[in-house]
């Protein structure tokens, strides 16, 4: 027993500093050398100032764009009140309702009452009305995004065909078409929408 | 259910058991001591820590040797944690945890089972994540695969006492397998959008106004060895769902892949071991038709729509899709969550509490099996070893012969603490569930009312019992019933699991080995492979069975007649 406490010990504090501080300290060297953008964030920059990371969902409500899926993040506000703050990435996760949750089935219920006054009656793409794991999920299916492009060309008096065809640019299909699925980042979405003429 | 999904999900099982081939022969090389290629850095480090690489140990020199180690980075691990505030690399100036949390907390990561009961974001600096839990994650993951190693020594040879040099294999290992694997794969992952840095969190500027709060943080490399440790400790709340852990389907199939794959090698190496490769194919198959099957049904579960959505007018179309990132779909989801639970790794890329209530019965199962397919790293082999003992046990009761299993008889002793080791886990599964449904601050800890909460109670407890730390993470789980129930279930899982499982081998390796004879019933056969699930199925998952009808099963009609809660 005796024996065994040198080896054991030194063992815990070399792989602390080993794998603790020194790879993981030039591993991120290397990452920030090679791959800059990727290691800080993929923050998107214009006119000097950060306004998205490339692959974090971001809130944008109201028909002139195209919203994202439902989160299920919540905060606190100043006073201690527990607050929806939905894509904040300061926190991440899911609504984690059960299938039989009647909280989960009128969120749903009245999610879908909103998408109908807004973008008409008809079957819902389920992505717009569930809520994602991660609560900053930066994608909505292609249906979802087709099925916004009409009321967001004439909130902003744009074309439809335009719109549609801006979806149609940033939508990624599968890979081998079963690698991945059909969806569109929403975030380059609105933001190549705000520079269209 | 897609075409498309099924050759996502056939494109991961090659892959996997592919890649799974040629690195279990390269593991047995490190096992042997036949990887060299870092031998300088490996004696140096036997020079600084007074290590003798040849010296022999017994099982119970093994032993110690190991719970040392686990003991004293248990209580390095709670004073990182504790006292964070003072320590480097802490950007968002995030205080100390509780001591029941750091408790909870540090037993989790020594154990490799990485159940949260914190909020990464909010409650761990970036430098006790670096230096706390990312260190846990290589050395735990080191420890379960030289556990197997031992275990794998105790069949090679006739009467032996030793089971092998404990300190050489955690540092073999470390160097020659964990180390590159996660550096490579790291870098891959930065490269795909994964964050590696030390700033503080970023503040963006969105063009429709406002601020929006970015949380980046040395995330790739401990990503890595997140997965491929099968640890499955998030650096963020939202685990691999969250783009920044798992950013495209590449990263998410390199993640899959990276958490299945040593649990398939390592019975490809024991094969090599004790060189009968047959022998090594079939635990190998067990644990792949197992996990197959559990990827089916989940997949079967989750591509149906919630019936109550569908007639509220939610397209039926994509299934289930409620706790699901829309880049990975049905099919990417559920497998790498049945995969996850398969194996203990335990991380997410999507949320089982929102499953349909037979797509979260599947991840409770594979747990409840005792995380045979594949299991974790060096668990997930070990724990078949033992079923494998009671399936010859099995056999020569039915069949009238002495059991053996690879030449080495299989006596009272070695069944005796085989089934210790399991009735400790189903202890701590079913008392651990049953007390907290019935306590008052059990009750309060449940995100759902109706028996998805009691499914949410018994997989918590069967994650910490079989060291998964996955959960259906509605739940609080920071109270002090669950800090120190479920940080006492996942001590005594691994440990109480393993001291019986490293005497066994002990026990087995004095043996002499027998010659095969007329009266030996073969493990090399299709015939042994269904014997093995069979008696995984049976002991592993049907005594959970009576609770689970309780609780997911239950659900499901529940569900089907319209009922809400």
């Amino acid at each position: 027993m005796i024996r065994e406490i040198r080896p054991a010990l030194s063992l815990v504090v070399l792989f602390t500093i080993a794998l603790g501080f020194i790879i993981p300290g030039i591993f991120t060297q290397v990452a920030q050398t090679v791959f800059p953008f990727q290691a800080g964030g993929s923050l998107i920059m214009q006119k000097g100032r950060p306004v998205a990371s490339g692959i974090i969902g971001q809130n944008f409500t109201g028909p002139a764009w195209f919203n994202p899926r439902p989160s299920a993040l919540m905060g606190t506000d100043a006073k201690g009140n527990a607050v929806a703050t939905p894509y904040d990435d300061s926190e991440s996760g899911a609504s984690n309702l059960a299938p039989t949750s009647a909280t989960l089935l009128a969120a749903i219920k009245s999610r879908i009452a909103s998408w109908h006054k807004t973008y008409g009656a008809g079957s819902v793409p389920a992505d717009a009305v569930t809520s994602s794991g991660s609560g900053v999920d930066p994608d909505i299916s292609l249906a979802n995004a087709l099925a916004q492009a009409p009321v967001v060309a004439n909130a902003r008096h744009l074309p439809v065909e335009d719109v549609v065809a801006l979806v149609n640019r940033i939508a990624t299909q599968p890979a081998l078409g079963f690698i991945g699925t059909t969806n569109v980042n929403v975030v380059q979405l609105n933001l190549a929408l705000a520079e269209m003429k | 259910m897609t075409v498309s999904g099924w050759a996502y999900i056939a494109l991961i099982t090659l892959l996997t058991l592919g890649a799974a081939i040629p690195l279990g022969l390269y593991i047995a090389r490190i096992l042997k001591g036949q990887v060299r290629f870092l031998a300088p850095v490996e004696r140096g480090i036997y020079a600084i820590c007074g290590i003798n690489p040849d010296r022999p140990m017994q099982w119970q020199e093994y032993t110690v040797a190991l719970l040392l180690l686990s003991v004293i980075h248990v209580v390095i691990l709670y004073a990182i944690l504790r006292l964070q505030q003072y320590l480097p690399f802490n950007p968002q100036h995030i205080g100390g945890m509780s001591p029941r949390l750091a408790f909870n907390t540090a037993v989790s990561f020594a154990t490799n089972t990485n159940w949260q009961a914190y909020v990464p974001e909010a409650q761990i600096s970036n430098g006790a994540q670096m230096f706390g839990l990312c260190v846990h994650m290589f050395v735990s993951a080191a420890a379960g695969i030289a556990v197997a190693g031992a275990v794998m020594r105790a069949f090679t040879a006739s009467s032996i006492a030793s089971l092998g040099n404990f300190y050489a294999d955690l540092t073999r290992i470390t160097l020659y397998l964990l180390l590159p694997v996660s550096i490579v794969a790291g870098l891959f992952l930065v490269w795909s959008g994964v964050p590696q840095s030390f700033a503080p969190f970023a503040t963006v500027h969105p063009i429709v106004g406002g601020a929006q709060t970015i949380g980046i943080g040395p995330m790739a490399f401990q990503e890595a060895i997140k997965e491929f440790g099968t640890n499955g400790g998030g650096f963020v709340n939202a685990n691999s769902a969250h783009p920044f852990e798992n950013p495209t389907i590449w990263t998410n199939i390199l993640e899959n892949v990276l958490l299945l794959v040593t649990g398939f090698a390592l019975p490809i190496a024991f094969g090599s071991m004790i060189g009968k490769p047959r022998q090594g194919f079939v635990l190998y198959a067990a644990m792949a038709i197992i996990l197959g099957a559990g990827v089916i049904g989940a997949y079967a579960a989750e591509s149906h729509a919630n019936p109550l959505h569908v007639a509220a007018g939610i397209s039926a179309a994509p299934g289930n899709m409620e706790g699901k990132e829309t880049r990975f779909g049905i099919a990417a989801s559920t497998t790498f969550n049945v995969s996850a639970t398969g194996t203990s790794t335990g991380a997410v890329n999507s949320f089982t509490d929102s499953y349909m209530p037979l797509g979260g019965l599947v991840p409770i199962f594979m747990m409840q099996l005792g995380e045979i397919a594949p299991g974790g790293v060096g668990s997930g082999f070990y724990t078949i070893i033992v079923f494998a003992l009671l399936s010859v046990f099995v056999a020569g009761l039915m069949v009238g012969r002495t059991p053996e299993y690879l030449g080495k008889k299989v006596q009272a002793k070695e069944i005796k603490l085989a089934m210790l080791s399991f009735l400790i886990l189903t202890f701590f599964i079913l008392v651990g569930t049953g007390y907290t449904v019935i306590s008052k601050t059990g009750l309060s800890s449940m995100a759902n009312a109706g028996p998805h909460g009691l499914s949410e109670m018994i997989y918590a407890w069967t994650s910490a019992s079989e060291n998964n730390g996955s959960a259906m993470a509605g739940i609080s789980a920071d109270t002090p019933w669950l800090d120190y129930g479920l940080g006492t279930a996942m001590l005594f899982g691994r440990f109480a699991f393993l001291i019986p499982v490293l005497a066994i081998a002990g026990s087995l390796a004095a043996k002499p080995k027998l010659p095969a004879s007329s009266g030996t019933f073969p493990t090399d056969t299709v015939l042994f492979t269904g014997l093995l699930i069979g008696v995984i199925i049976i002991l592993g998952g049907l005594q959970f069975m009576p609770a689970d009808t309780l609780g997911p099963i239950a659900e499901h009609f529940q569900l089907f007649a319209g009922k809400t809660y």
